[in-house]
């Protein structure tokens, strides 16, 4: 049977530093597998979160290798194993214990987001009506599953820490998911510019390449964002454009 | 207090924990810009060798001042300042220079190739500072939709000279006859790689649709919307493809204009 090496990284808010452990592999496993066992047989205290093991809870959230990624969906057999493989907690936020971050920065970052806000119901009975190309863009966004893994590769939160001014891609997904919708009535373009910092993203593309649900984060989320905040802050044409059908609307009415 | 400082020390330039080769890229991309950079400003101050009959290079094209047969105002005007120097090309290439420039593709790509900023996803950057494009000079990429009208422009004007390109002056009758050469296929190929390029552009894609919450109002600008998405899915691809062959074709047509290559007739 295969063995490998892992380094993990073991200490807690006040530093730590990593640790070997050397397991046994066999087909099929994933590197959730291996700490699980280092845990079980080698090291009983070692903090590591973990829930569904299918990729979809997105509790497992570390870094393998140097890269953000789910432990549970990164297979050995992808990993060179005639190296150590160093695993560590997520960069991005501060660290509890072990491989275990403190992630409550971004539901307080989400509290702060403006709400759905629906435009009054189609039907007499309370419901709306919408067409499924209305809704594709953002059932896209909604596959989320908030393992903030593009929040921790985010060089503007993670080699930065500007996480006062800057929302992060999750959030700006979250935005784009809201004000994208065919229902909503909410304006959320003024905060994208002012306190949620989308002029901070420059566009690396690092978060879509970190996602586990394949979401276009960039191309279909930041971007276009970015594009409609040129149209309210950026665009003189467009301003006069507005401001003339503003009073063509005025003058028919 | 927010809440979300980091335990680990910021890592300095270069250090990152990845096992793989991540410096590749990054470097591939400095050397392939650069490349065109260094190339596509010599080629522009030259003033020289840029036609070759119906053939203009499209560093040149639209030529609004120039001494070619493809010249709209004809020579350079008398009002030109003698110390400037002067070149076709020159009067054009800020256009679709500024529209590459304020790419958002391009924009990751340089940001990290060149500025390091960062070098790599989750590699230590250079500097501890960070404005963004939220403050000068890179808020100016905010301009980018209006290269985009110009750029547009020059799709017209590129696709109006693969048409002059098919017609040759016949030496015996002395009039222009359809045919097809190397040179013409070279300024086609050109003209849909740009094409390909420019119509997969993101801000081509919010202003065809994308800007809308609600496509089922607008089926027109919703199939446009999809067609622009088409082309955005490779808009890498595309933007590498045409960067090369718009160098290639000046080249081509640079080549055939000095007596080097031949450019072949097929019809």
């Amino acid at each position: 049977m295969k063995t490998a090496t892992f380094k993990i990284w073991r200490g807690d808010a006040k530093g730590g530093e990593f640790h070997d452990y050397t397991t046994e592999i066999s087909e099929g496993m994933v590197v959730l597998d291996a700490v699980n066992h280092i845990q079980a047989t080698q090291a009983n205290d070692l903090a590591c979160r973990w829930n569904c093991k299918a990729g979809k809870c997105g509790s497992c959230s570390a870094e393998v290798n140097g890269m953000p990624k789910l432990m549970c969906m990164t297979r050995m057999s992808e990993l060179p194993l005639d190296r150590p493989i160093t695993v560590e907690p997520m960069k991005a936020f501060p660290v509890l214990r072990d491989l275990i971050t403190d992630v409550s920065w971004n539901f307080r970052v989400k509290k702060k987001i403006k709400k759905f806000k629906p435009r009054p119901p189609d039907a007499p009975d309370g419901t709306w009506r919408m067409q499924q190309e209305d809704i594709d863009r953002v059932q896209e966004f909604r596959k989320c599953i908030e393992c903030f893994l593009c929040q921790d590769v985010c060089h503007v939160l993670r080699d930065h820490q500007m996480h006062e001014q800057f929302i992060g891609p999750r959030f700006l997904i979250h935005v784009a998911a809201l004000e994208m919708h065919p229902l909503d009535t909410e304006n959320r373009i003024d905060e994208l510019r002012n306190t949620q910092g989308i002029g901070y993203c420059n566009i690396t593309k690092c978060c879509t390449k970190v996602c586990p649900e394949s979401i276009e984060i960039t191309d279909n989320g930041i971007i276009p964002l970015k594009e409609r905040v040129v149209d309210e802050f950026y665009d003189p044409f467009g301003w006069i454009w507005r401001t003339l059908k503003r009073l063509s609307d005025k003058g028919l009415k | 207090m927010n809440g979300a400082e980091a335990t680990f020390p910021r890592r300095s330039f270069g250090q990152t924990m990845r096992a793989d080769v991540w410096w590749t890229q990054p470097l591939l991309v400095f050397l392939g810009l650069s490349i065109f950079i260094v190339y596509s400003t010599w080629a522009a101050f030259q003033g020289s060798h840029y036609f070759f009959g119906n053939y203009i290079s499209p560093f040149y094209s639209p030529e609004i001042f120039g001494d070619s047969p493809h010249s709209w105002f004809g020579p350079k005007p008398s009002w030109w300042p003698a110390w400037l120097i002067f070149s076709p090309a020159l009067l054009i290439l800020w256009a679709p220079g500024g529209f590459r420039l304020t790419c958002y593709y391009y924009r990751g790509a340089y940001y990290k190739s060149f500025w390091a900023d960062p070098p790599a996803c989750t590699v230590g950057e250079p500097r501890k500072s960070y404005l963004g494009e939220r403050s000068f000079p890179l808020i100016m990429q905010n301009v980018h939709r209006y290269f985009l009208y110009l750029a547009l422009v020059f799709i017209v004007i590129l696709t109006y000279d693969v048409w002059k390109a098919l017609w040759f002056v016949d030496p015996t009758t002395g009039k222009n006859v359809l045919g097809i050469g190397v040179g013409a296929m070279v300024l086609a190929i050109n003209v849909v790689l740009l094409s390909g390029y420019t119509f997969g552009c993101h801000s081509l894609r919010h202003l065809a649709g994308g800007f809308l919450d609600q496509f089922s109002k607008s089926p027109t600008c919703y199939r446009a919307y999809a067609c622009v998405t088409c082309f955005n899915r490779r808009h890498m691809l595309w933007a590498w493809l045409s960067l090369f062959w718009v160098g290639f074709t000046d080249l081509y047509v640079r080549l055939c204009s000095m007596g080097v290559w031949t450019d072949w007739r097929i019809v």
